[in-house]
């Protein structure tokens, strides 16, 4: 019960950051040349100016800047966030449809990366400074520096083209018609390249926080009394070391959910995936503010939910935080 | 000259150094070696690195040399790196300084503000700010710097914090020093270390965000940049797949550079966290 109150006290600390974002979004908006009604008029190809005036009236774009942020604000409350221009449907339904490929394809790079990142680092830290630990160390570096777009277009070429094991872009066979299990599947083997490619560069920093973590933990006290009363190797190692060197990388899932969802836009561009990346990506190129917009919203409001899933975490790996306050 | 024997103790960070005294030769002599403008028509389109002796890394879908692209490119990445991370360092150090100086409502609005630019993505900020303001690589460049900044800011309030009441800080104020020479002349050399380290990760961050942007074909399309050259390769991936990957494999040791620098700056600046 504690750390449902801590969590959504938290929760509640996030709210005036989100209004914040909120009306950055909305001086930003006013900032871009051209307003919906521009781009409805362009899309219709031209109008009269009165029907032009008597459409901004429709939309309240004659109000004072003050009225129409609150306008703004109250849609978004009740989270209509516009109409989008391009699909021609309104944009909470737009990025609904797409939100499943990006969590989708989040949630397996973040389990890959993770569990990857905790192996390669207990390696590490237990051949420290032996060659295990060099080669771990010198492959992180070169994974955090290499660009993820490139990464997977050399995916493709050596898996889809050269070897024909993968796919090379989609989501799932068009037209297979498949069904429970083997649909699984068949989506399972077009998310391993994009899989791969998004959680690269997290997996590097992962690695490297775990070494660091394990190298820490080892050293304390209870490693040494955990030793002493004749715990093999292993038992020390898994039972004790890593639970407690696992708090910092829980810390970094959730610093990390925003760089993820801004790698996804690269990544869903280079494999054609439907999902939020690509959705913002296609609004950058169709001018698509209303969009853009609702999906820098929608990621923000997905950035504290991680946290406040993390914060939940975080006290059961270490209930200190939960009984301490 | 202890500085610089601390620095050389670490192979890694010999290595760095040695890998970006390489990519600012290419960007130094560019001009000397590809003195014609790197965008234009060089010979028959896509030819494979070693087969012309003219294009020693091949030619590209429109023709173009790829080592004159591979040149003049690390002058646009180097560039934008820096003057991205000069705009976020800076950004960084006079809200975080203010911040962790006066504290009270003033972090408070501070903080709350750096948590927002924090909680949107940051490429997809960058990708609003592109999408509002244009793709000049003026605008790309401060936008990159724009997104940036928080994470220093934090850093600066942190050494703020734990040296605004230090007894030379005090003995300062009873001196009756103005704030602004306390915060910048006194204070803030003392909390550069850690921000010179962590510039080196954004400058690593700034120069991967310009690539993929160009890559996506969102940043300026007039210059040579890397990332526009892995975007256009991207239609002749299949065949041609070495158009994309020569200019990645530069990205790549230019990022290394900067990383492996960053951390031997680490190790020299605090040599007492080596022995770990």
């Amino acid at each position: 019960m504690r750390i449902l109150g801590l969590a959504l006290r938290r929760l509640a600390s996030s709210l005036p950051t989100l209004l914040i974002i909120l009306v950055g979004l909305f001086l930003l908006l006013q900032l871009a040349p051209g307003d919906t009604v521009d781009a409805l008029v362009a899309q219709m190809g031209g109008g009269d100016p009165a029907m032009i005036e008597e459409l901004r009236r429709f939309y309240g774009l004659d109000a004072p800047v003050a009225v129409q942020l609150a306008n703004y604000l109250w849609r978004l409350v009740s989270f209509d966030l516009g109409f989008s221009a391009t699909y021609g449907k309104p944009v909470v339904g737009v990025i609904l449809e797409r939100l499943p490929a990006t969590l989708l394809l989040m949630v397996s790079a973040l389990s890959f990366a993770f569990a990857a990142g905790m192996a390669l680092g207990v390696i590490a830290a237990k051949r420290v400074n032996q060659w295990p630990d060099t080669m771990i160390s010198t492959l992180g570096l070169i994974f955090y520096a290499t660009p993820s777009f490139w990464f997977g277009l050399m995916g493709i070429v050596a898996f889809a083209v050269r070897l024909a094991w993968l796919p090379a872009g989609g989501f799932g066979t068009i037209g297979s018609g498949l069904t429970g299990f083997a649909h699984v599947l068949d989506v399972a083997q077009y998310l391993v390249l994009p899989t791969l490619t998004l959680s690269l560069g997290f997996l590097a920093i992962y690695l490297r926080i775990m070494r660091a973590s394990m190298l820490e933990v080892l050293t304390l006290d209870f490693v040494r009394t955990a030793r002493a009363k004749g715990l093999a190797e292993h038992g020390v190692v898994v039972r004790h070391v890593l639970r407690n060197a696992l708090l910092p990388m829980v810390t970094l899932i959730g610093l990390q959910a925003g760089t993820m969802l801004g790698g996804s836009v690269v990544v869903e561009s280079v494999f054609s995936l439907p999902g939020l990346g690509r959705l913002a990506y296609d609004s950058v190129v169709q001018r698509d503010l209303n969009t853009l917009l609702g999906i820098v919203f929608v990621s923000a409001v997905l950035v504290i939910v991680i946290n406040f899933l993390v914060d939940f975490a975080y006290a059961y790996l270490d209930p200190r935080i939960g009984a301490g306050r | 000259m202890r500085f610089l024997r601390l620095y050389m103790r670490s192979p890694a960070a010999v290595i760095g150094l040695a890998l970006l005294a390489g990519v600012l030769f290419l960007a130094a002599s560019a001009d000397l070696f590809y003195p014609r403008d790197p965008l234009s028509l060089a010979g028959r389109p896509l030819a494979w690195p070693f087969e012309n002796p003219r294009f020693l890394l091949g030619t590209d879908s429109s023709g173009r040399d790829i080592a004159a692209q591979i040149f003049h490119g690390a002058r646009i990445s180097l560039l934008i790196g820096v003057v991205a991370t000069v705009v976020a360092i800076v950004l960084g150090i006079v809200v975080g300084a203010i911040a962790g100086f006066y504290g009270g409502w003033i972090d408070d609005v501070l903080m709350r503000i750096a948590e927002a630019f924090q909680t949107v993505p940051s490429f997809l900020l960058l990708l609003v700010l592109v999408a509002v303001f244009g793709s000049s690589i003026t605008t790309v460049t401060l936008a990159i710097g724009i997104v940036s900044w928080p994470a220093p800011a934090r850093l600066t309030r942190a050494e703020f914090l734990t040296l605004r009441n230090r007894e030379f800080v005090q003995a300062c104020r009873t001196l009756g020093l103005r704030d602004s020479a306390i915060i910048f002349r006194e204070i803030l050399p003392n909390a550069m270390p850690p921000l010179i380290v962590y510039s080196s990760v954004v400058m690593a961050l700034a120069i991967l965000m310009e690539s993929a942007l160009a890559f996506l074909n969102l940043s300026d399309p007039n210059v040579a940049s890397w990332g526009n050259l892995i975007g256009l390769g991207r239609g002749v991936l299949r065949t041609q797949w070495y158009v994309s990957a020569i200019p990645g494999v530069a990205i790549l040791l230019t990022v290394l550079a900067v990383s492996l620098v960053g951390q031997g700056l680490n190790d020299a600046l605090n040599p007492r966290l080596k022995s770990r």
